[in-house]
């Protein structure tokens, strides 16, 4: 379990590295979008934004969730009630995303280009 | 509770107990007798019973470390627990903790837990839930508790011709998902049972519920299904869970399938809330949620009765 972990980690880093994260810089393009996490949901549960948006989710319950990407592209610490977690989007794509200690819990980022071009699949 | 009336009668100081553990939430008591474990649900009642045979106690979600409004200490409400623990007139055999020891692994919240637990002076055999690996490098529940267990956790044990399997269905959650076993855990599993007898009475525990309470809120285990198949030959087999901060009973064939109550807050029924999250109710109110529920192996019957009794109202 905890090779998992660490290969999960390393994994999403290098991915990470790839998509060009910048999860404390300042946004290259778009504007920031916010996800509540309110009663064991996202909301909005899909987003639509154009690539550099970075995205805040913000944990509103009181207990703690994870944002987790399904296919380990970024993951947020525990998020304890009325904490943080940015990423921002610079790769077009879907990027579908669940709370790793309550799975049911899913949501979607739609990473759009930023001029123009077509809308991601 | 269609006894009340004679034990108010006989013990006048029952009722007085069973309000003193309500904001506690206390633990379910288990009795084996006969070979087919039994809830007593009430801790005070376990004098009279604790002559049948094995008796043990169930305490779980005891959250250490959650100080929101739906309970602003549940530190403090363990140790009430486990100070009604302390007060039994007979000594358990021992403890299971069926998970979310803690409520955010914190290194002071695991180390508060053992302080207090510790009170009690028994074996504790602990699963752990999802709220005890949320250390970056899930390994503080291992620390504490995984010497002699498999995987992430798991093992099985014997006691007083009780067969006895603590599972982990808390790690490596799918998206979409509920609780999950994994391959190996099964592999496992089915080995550790192939060679026991099928009048070998078995008592199952895991944090989240090993069959599909309500999975709209993931209050089920995806491959919990696989496990009751291996359990399926069996006379007697008792799955006991947490994770849903109430009692929930169901009974399937030879299995008896029950949840208990968290020591730190209620959670609501299913559906009938937005979300399964912590339920703020008022002090007056709250032993009327909690309260208390027996269940029951009446001789000459082979399945296990539920009844739920109210503190108040």
């Amino acid at each position: 379990m905890k090779q998992n972990l660490v290969r999960s980690a390393v994994l999403g880093g290098l991915l990470g590295v790839l998509a060009g994260v910048a999860v404390m810089a300042a946004p290259a393009g778009g504007q920031d979008t916010a996800v509540k996490i309110d009663n064991f949901t996202f909301t909005p549960q899909r987003v639509t934004v154009k690539a550099g948006t970075t995205v805040t989710w913000t944990n509103q319950d009181d207990i703690p969730h994870v944002v987790a990407s399904s296919t380990k592209i970024f993951k947020s610490k525990t998020l304890d009630t009325d904490d943080k977690f940015s990423f921002t989007f610079t790769t077009v794509g879907t990027y579908d995303y669940f709370c790793s200690l309550h799975p049911h819990m899913t949501g979607t980022i739609v990473v759009e280009a930023a001029t123009g071009g077509n809308p991601a699949p | 509770m269609n006894s009340d009336q004679d034990d108010i009668r006989q013990r006048p100081s029952r009722r007085k107990v069973l309000e003193c553990m309500t904001w506690a939430g206390t633990g379910v008591l288990w009795t084996v007798a006969g070979g087919v474990p039994q809830s007593l649900g009430l801790v005070g009642e376990a004098k009279a019973q604790a002559a049948a045979g094995l008796t043990f106690l169930q305490i779980s979600d005891s959250h250490v470390g959650f100080d929101k409004p739906a309970n602003p200490n549940a530190l403090g409400t363990l140790e009430e627990a486990i100070n009604k623990v302390k007060a039994l007139p007979v000594k358990p055999a021992f403890m299971i903790h069926t998970g979310d020891i803690t409520h955010l692994s914190k290194p002071s919240e695991f180390d508060d837990a053992d302080r207090i637990i510790s009170q009690a002076r028994l074996d504790v055999h602990y699963v752990p839930g999802e709220h005890d690996f949320l250390d970056d490098e899930m390994k503080l529940y291992g620390q504490h508790y995984g010497r002699g267990t498999k995987g992430a956790g798991w093992y099985s044990f014997d006691a007083a011709g009780v067969h006895f399997v603590g599972l982990v269905n808390v790690v490596d959650l799918k998206a979409g998902g509920l609780g999950n076993l994994g391959k190996d855990q099964l592999e496992w599993l089915e080995n550790d049972l192939k060679s026991r007898s099928a009048s070998n009475p078995i008592v199952v525990f895991a944090h989240i519920p090993l069959w599909a309470v309500y999975p709209e809120w993931g209050w089920g285990t995806d491959d919990g299904a696989r496990a009751l198949e291996y359990l399926k030959r069996f006379g007697s087999v008792t799955v006991l869970n947490g994770h849903i901060h109430q009692i929930i009973q169901k009974v399937e064939g030879n299995v008896t399938f029950h949840t208990a109550r968290s020591t730190a807050f209620p959670q609501p029924a299913p559906g009938t809330a937005p979300s399964p999250g912590p339920m703020k109710v008022d002090d007056a109110k709250l032993r009327s949620v909690l309260g208390v529920a027996e269940v029951t192996f009446k001789p000459g019957q082979q399945r296990l009765a539920i009844i739920d009794a109210a503190l108040q109202g």
